[in-house]
C-alpha cells in the first residue's frame, strides 16, 4: 500500500439490469463499512454522464485515493471510469471494477445469493484496489502500413480504401492470382449482374496501385509485435516465372509437352476439379497477376530434372527461370486485416446426398464454375456425362442448420440458390426444384429477388431432403436420381427423379485458420471463425488490438456484407494507423532482477518475443515495449520474480482474500 | 556454564532425527559455537529436563531452534514453553518450517493412520486389535501419552517464529551462515529465511549454463526410467526437477550426485504456495498439444503429484484448508 487509502464504491443498477437481481442499496450499505471505504453509493447508470460526475465531485469532496466500480464487464466500461477518474486528478489505474453484471446478475437467479456474491466481489475489488499504485500510459509510434491477408473481394475491398487513404498496403494471396471465391462466380445475387465485370476492374484497379504491394503466392508465416508495430514474416514461393517480365501471353503453356487434357497431371484448382492443368498454367483468364506459375510438383523438369523445356522455348521474354527459391519477405505494420475468407463443407461427409458417389451430384460452388464463361464448358452447363440436364434439384442447407454438421445458417446459400435456380433455368430450360427448411430473404433486394425467381416456374419444395438415390422404383425413375423429400407443405412423403443435383454446402472458415488465428493472436468462437471483439458495436475488430477482421473469416457472409466489413475494418486501420501513435496499456510484465535466479523458464514462453536471456549477468528481461500483458511469464515465474502491473500477486491474493473474507460472513 | 554467554536450546518436535545429525554434522565447528554460546536445553545431547527449562526466566534463552513438525500434544506443549523463555524462534529443517515429509500423512485421516499403524501395517500382528490409547491405568497408577493430534502441522502454525533455516536437513553451512547471521546482531526483517539464498537453485546450480535457449519439455520421466546425461540440465531433459522452484543455498548438492532437486529448501519469498508454483512452470514449459490425452501421456513421469511437489510442504500448502462455513 503506498498511501492511506480513501476509497469510494459505486454500485450500478443497470436499469433492471443489475438492480433486477441484487439489492444495491444493501450492497452498497455494505460497502460503506468495509475498512478503506469512504463513501459507497448505488446509482442508476454509472457509465451516465450523471454516474461519472458522482464520481468525480466525490474524488474532490472526499479526497479520494481508490474507486471501485460494481457494474458490468470491466471489458465495456473500464475506459469510461477510468477517464472519469483521471478527468478528476485521479491516476486512472487507481480504479477497479466488480463485475457484478455478467458474473452475476445475469447468472445468479436467486436474488439472496445474487446479493450476498455481488458483496462478496465488491469486498474483493476493495481489497485489491488498496494495492493499486499509479501507473503510467506509454505513447508509442505506429508503422503508418497495413497488412492484409487474403485477397478475396473483402481483402480487395479493404486494400483499396487503405491505399486510396496514400497508405502502403501490403496484400497477401496464398494463391497465385487474386479474386478468391468471387472469381468464380458467373452472376452475383439479387441484381444478377455479371460477377467478373464488377470484380475484374478492381482486381487491376489492385494490380496496378502505387499503393498496394501485391505479394501473390505468398503466406504469412511469423507475426511479432503489437498494435501499431507489427513485425511480419511472409513467405513468397516460387512461381518459377520472372513475375516482372512476363506478360502472361500464354505461349509457355500452349507450348508444355503435356498436350492431351486427358494426361494432364493436376486437377485445375480454380475450376474445382472440373478440368485438369498443365504443371504451367495461368490460374484463369483474368487472373490477376497475369503471370504463369509452374507447379514444381507436377513440372516434369523440376522433379526429374530432365525435359525438352518447349515453355523455355516459347517464351520470348525469356521469363522461365527454374532456378527460382522461395523468398522471405520482412515487413513492418501498424495494422492488420484478417480476410481469409471460407470454404465449403466436404460433401462427402452427408454419404446420403451421394456426393462423390454419383458424379451428377454437384457442389453449388462447382456449378459457379460450370456457369462461368471463363470456365471449362465456357458457360455450357453439361453433365459429367455429356448430357444437358432436363431436369435439377437444387437442395438448401446442406451441413447448416443441421446438429449433426454445423448448427448455424450459412446466410449465403437461400439466395445463392435461387440464383443458381434463375441460371440453370436461363442456360438448360429444365425444370427446377429446390428444396428448402425456410427461405430466408432477409437483405436489400432480396425478397424482391425470391418472388421474381419464384415467378419463373421454380418449384419450391419445403421439406429436407432425407436421401439422394439411383434406385429407381419406376419406369420414369431410370436412369436419373431420386430425391427423397418430406413435403411439409404438401403432408407427403416424395420421390423426384431429376438428371442433376446442386447441393449447396455449408460454409466453414478456410484452410488453416486456426493455426493463423494463433499466429496472429486472435481468437476463434467455437466454430474456428474469428472472434469479433463485439457481436454488435465492435465487429470488425478481433479481442487482439490492430488485428481486424474482414469478410467471412468472421463468419458467413454474402458479398455486400463483406465488402461493408472490408471496408469499415480500412476505417478502423486508417483510424489507428492515422492518430500516428498508441497508448499501451501500462499492465506489463517486469522482472525484479534481485530475485530472478536465470532459470529461463519464462524465455521460451512469451507470445510475443518480449523476453530476452542476459547471458552475462544470467537474468531474464522483459522488452516494454513488446509485452502484452498476458500473463504468462508471471505465473510460470518459480520465483516469483516476474509481476505483472495490476496482477500482482499481492494485488490478486488480497482480491481472492477479500472474496473469501465476505463468504466468511464477515 | 559461565552467566555472559548468550544461552541456546535446541528441540525436535515430529522429526526423523536427521537436523540432529545436521548440527553434529558441523564437527569442529560445532565446537567454535559451543565456545560461544551456552546450551540450556539439547534432549538428544545434554541431561537437561523439563523441569530446568520452567526454571529458567522467560526470555532468558537468546534463541531457540526447534526442528520436526507438531504432531502429538507433546510438542505443542513444549514449543508453547520455549516460546515463552526464548527471545528468538527459529524454526530448523523443513518439517518445522513446512511440515516437512512427514506432513504428507495429511492425505489421510487421523484415525487412519492409527489404524494402520496398530493393526494393518504388514509387519504388524494384533489379533486382539489393541489400539492406542492415551490413559492407561497399570498397577493403580495412570500413565498418560501425549495425543496424536489431527494433523501435522508446521511450526509457525503453534507459535510466532521469527527465522526459518531451511533444508532436509539444512546443510552445514546453511545452519553456520545462519548463526552467524542470528549471533551478529544485525538481525534481518522477522520471518525471513536465514542463512540461505535469496534465490532458486538454478542460480547456483552448475548445470544451469547448460539450458537451451528455449527451455521446453515433451514429456516428463522418472529418474529411474530414463537415460540422463549428468552433465546437462535435468530439467531440459525431461526429469522434473524442482530446482527453479526451489530456494538455493544448498549448493546444489543433489544436482552434483546426478539427481534432481526435490525442494527441500522450499518457495522463495513472495510464492504463496510451492506446489502450485512448481505445476505452474512444469505445465507452462510442457510443450504438447492441448489435448488431454497428451497432456495426460506427457505427465504419466510425473504420477504422484501431490507427494512430488509437495514433498516438504503438504502442511504449509493452500490444499486441505477447510472451507469456513458461513
Amino acid at each position: 500500500m503506498v498511501d492511506e487509502p480513501r476509497i469510494g464504491v459505486y454500485v450500478c443498477h443497470c436499469g433492471r439490469n443489475i438492480a433486477g437481481v441484487v439489492n444495491v442499496a444493501e450492497v452498497a450499505e455494505y460497502a460503506s463499512k468495509l475498512p478503506g471505504v469512504v463513501v459507497a453509493r448505488d446509482y442508476m447508470f454509472m457509465c451516465s454522464q450523471g454516474g461519472q460526475q458522482l464520481i468525480q465531485d466525490d474524488i474532490r469532496k472526499y479526497r479520494l485515493n481508490r474507486i471501485v466500480v460494481a457494474s458490468c464487464s470491466p471489458n465495456l466500461h473500464e475506459k469510461t471510469f477510468r477517464r472519469a477518474a483521471k478527468g478528476a486528478g485521479l491516476n486512472p489505474y487507481n480504479v477497479h471494477m466488480a463485475n457484478i453484471r455478467e458474473q452475476v446478475a445475469w447468472v445468479t437467479e436467486d436474488p439472496e445469493e445474487a446479493t450476498e456474491k455481488a458483496k462478496a466481489l465488491v469486498r474483493g475489488a476493495v481489497e485489491r484496489v488498496k494495492h493499486h499504485e499509479p501507473l503510467e500510459e506509454k505513447k508509442v509510434p505506429v508503422k503508418d502500413k497495413v497488412l492484409i491477408v487474403g485477397a478475396g473481394i473483402a481483402g480487395i475491398s479493404a486494400a483499396l480504401v487503405c491505399a486510396n487513404a496514400g497508405k502502403t498496403v501490403y496484400l497477401v494471396e496464398k494463391e497465385p492470382s487474386i479474386g478468391g471465391m468471387m472469381a468464380r462466380f458467373d452472376k452475383t445475387f439479387p441484381t444478377l449482374d455479371c460477377a467478373s465485370c464488377i470484380l475484374t476492374p478492381k482486381m487491376n484497379e489492385v494490380a496496378s496501385h502505387p499503393n498496394i504491394k501485391l505479394l501473390t503466392y505468398s503466406e504469412v508465416v511469423d507475426v511479432e509485435g503489437y498494435v501499431g508495430n507489427f513485425k511480419v514474416k511472409i513467405r513468397k514461393k516460387p512461381r518459377y516465372i520472372k513475375e516482372d517480365l512476363c506478360i502472361g501471353c500464354g505461349d509457355c503453356v500452349e507450348a508444355c509437352v503435356f498436350k492431351n487434357p486427358r494426361f494432364y497431371p493436376k486437377p485445375d484448382e480454380w475450376s474445382l476439379g472440373l478440368k485438369r492443368r498443365k504443371p504451367i498454367y495461368i490460374p484463369f483468364p483474368q487472373a490477376v497477376p497475369r503471370v504463369a506459375v509452374i507447379d514444381p510438383e507436377a513440372c516434369v523438369y523440376l522433379k526429374y530434372g530432365k525435359c525438352a523445356q518447349t515453355c523455355v522455348k516459347a517464351c520470348s521474354r525469356n521469363a522461365i527461370d527454374f532456378t527460382q527459391k522461395e523468398e522471405i519477405i520482412d515487413v513492418e505494420v501498424g495494422a492488420i486485416i484478417l480476410a481469409t475468407g471460407y470454404k465449403t463443407l466436404d460433401l462427402r461427409k452427408l454419404p446420403q446426398y451421394g456426393y462423390g458417389k454419383y458424379p451428377n451430384v454437384y457442389s453449388a460452388p462447382e456449378v459457379e464454375v460450370l456457369l462461368n464463361a471463363s470456365g471449362p464448358t465456357g458457360g455450357e452447363v453439361v453433365l459429367r456425362d455429356g448430357r444437358k440436364p432436363e431436369s435439377i434439384a437444387i437442395i438448401h442447407c446442406v451441413g447448416s442448420r443441421d446438429e449433426k454438421y454445423k448448427k448455424y445458417c450459412s446466410r449465403i446459400c437461400c439466395m445463392a440458390a435461387l440464383k443458381l435456380a434463375h441460371l440453370l433455368h436461363e442456360r438448360t430450360g429444365a425444370e427446377i426444384y429446390e428444396f428448402y427448411i425456410d427461405m430466408r430473404a432477409f437483405g436489400k433486394g432480396y425478397e424482391e429477388f425470391y418472388r421474381r425467381v419464384a415467378g419463373e416456374g421454380v418449384h419450391l419444395i419445403r421439406g429436407k431432403v432425407s436421401e439422394i438415390t439411383d434406385a429407381a422404383l419406376t419406369p420414369e425413375e431410370e436412369g436419373k436420381l431420386i430425391v427423397r423429400v418430406e413435403d411439409t407443405l404438401a403432408g407427403a412423403i416424395r420421390r423426384i427423379p431429376v438428371d442433376m443435383v446442386v447441393l449447396m454446402p455449408a460454409l466453414e472458415p478456410a484452410v488453416g485458420s486456426r493455426e493463423l488465428a494463433k499466429l496472429f493472436g486472435v481468437s476463434v468462437d467455437e466454430n474456428s471463425w474469428f472472434m469479433e471483439r463485439h457481436p454488435k458495436l465492435a465487429p470488425v475488430a478481433s479481442l487482439t488490438d490492430g488485428v481486424f477482421l474482414a469478410g467471412c473469416a468472421q463468419g458467413p457472409k454474402d458479398i455486400p456484407d463483406s465488402v461493408m466489413q472490408a471496408e469499415g475494418a480500412a476505417g478502423q486501420a486508417l483510424a489507428l494507423i492515422d492518430k500516428g501513435y498508441v497508448e499501451l496499456e501500462p499492465n506489463i510484465a517486469y522482472v525484479d532482477e534481485e530475485k530472478c535466479s536465470g532459470c529461463r523458464i519464462c524465455v521460451g514462453l512469451c507470445p510475443f518475443g518480449a523476453i530476452e536471456f542476459d547471458e552475462e549477468r544470467g537474468k531474464a528481461r522483459i522488452v516494454e515495449a513488446l509485452c502484452k500483458g498476458c500473463g504468462t511469464c508471471a505465473a510460470s515465474c518459480p520465483s516469483a520474480a516476474i509481476q505483472q502491473n495490476l496482477f500482482k500477486d499481492q494485488q490478486v491474493m488480497a482480491e481472492i482474500k477479500g472474496v473469501l473474507a465476505a463468504m466468511r460472513g464477515g | 556454564m559461565s552467566e555472559g554467554k548468550p544461552k541456546i536450546a535446541l528441540y525436535w518436535c515430529a522429526s526423523c532425527g536427521g537436523c540432529e545429525e545436521a548440527v553434529v554434522d558441523l564437527a569442529e565447528d560445532l565446537l567454535k559455537i559451543a565456545e560461544k554460546v551456552d546450551i540450556v536445553f539439547w534432549p538428544v545431547a545434554i541431561d537437561a529436563k523439563k523441569e530446568d527449562l520452567e526454571k529458567l526466566r522467560d526470555g532468558e534463552i537468546l534463541v531457540s531452534f526447534i526442528n520436526g513438525a507438531i504432531r502429538l500434544s507433546e510438542h505443542e506443549e513444549m514449543v508453547k514453553l520455549l516460546r515463552r523463555k526464548s527471545k528468538l524462534i527459529v524454526a530448523y529443517g523443513s518439517c518445522s518450517y513446512m511440515g516437512g515429509i512427514l506432513s504428507l500423512a495429511n492425505l489421510y485421516p487421523r484415525e487412519e493412520i492409527l489404524r494402520y499403524v496398530a493393526m494393518e501395517a504388514p509387519t504388524v500382528e494384533n489379533p486382539g486389535e489393541t489400539m492406542f490409547k492415551e490413559k492407561t491405568m497399570i498397577n493403580g497408577v495412570e500413565l498418560e501419552l501425549p495425543r496424536f493430534l489431527e494433523k501435522a502441522r508446521p511450526l509457525d502454525e503453534i507459535v510466532e517464529v521469527d527465522y526459518y533455516i531451511p533444508g532436509c536437513p539444512p546443510t552445514p553451512q546453511v545452519t553456520l551462515k545462519a548463526i552467524e547471521t542470528l549471533l551478529s546482531g544485525n538481525l534481518p526483517p522477522r520471518g525471513s529465511v536465514i542463512g540461505a539464498s535469496d534465490k532458486s537453485l538454478c542460480n547456483e546450480c552448475p548445470l544451469n549454463s547448460t539450458k537451451p535457449e528455449k527451455l521446453l519439455v515433451k514429456k516428463y520421466k522418472r529418474l529411474t526410467h530414463a537415460e540422463i546425461d549428468p552433465e546437462k540440465c535435468l530439467l531440459a531433459q525431461g526429469i522434473p526437477c524442482l530446482g527453479p522452484v526451489t530456494r538455493g543455498g544448498c549448493n546444489a548438492l543433489c544436482i552434483k550426485a546426478g539427481m534432481p532437486c526435490t525442494g527441500c529448501f522450499g518457495p522463495l519469498d513472495g510464492v504463496v504456495d510451492y506446489g502450485g508454483k512448481a505445476v505452474s512452470y512444469l505445465a507452462s514449459i510442457l510443450d504438447v498439444p492441448p489435448e488431454k490425452d497428451a497432456v495426460l501421456k506427457a505427465l504419466e513421469g510425473l504420477p504422484d503429484p501431490v507427494g512430488y511437489l509437495y514433498k516438504y510442504s503438504l502442511a504449509k500448502s493452500l490444499l486441505f484448508r477447510k472451507r469456513a462455513e458461513r
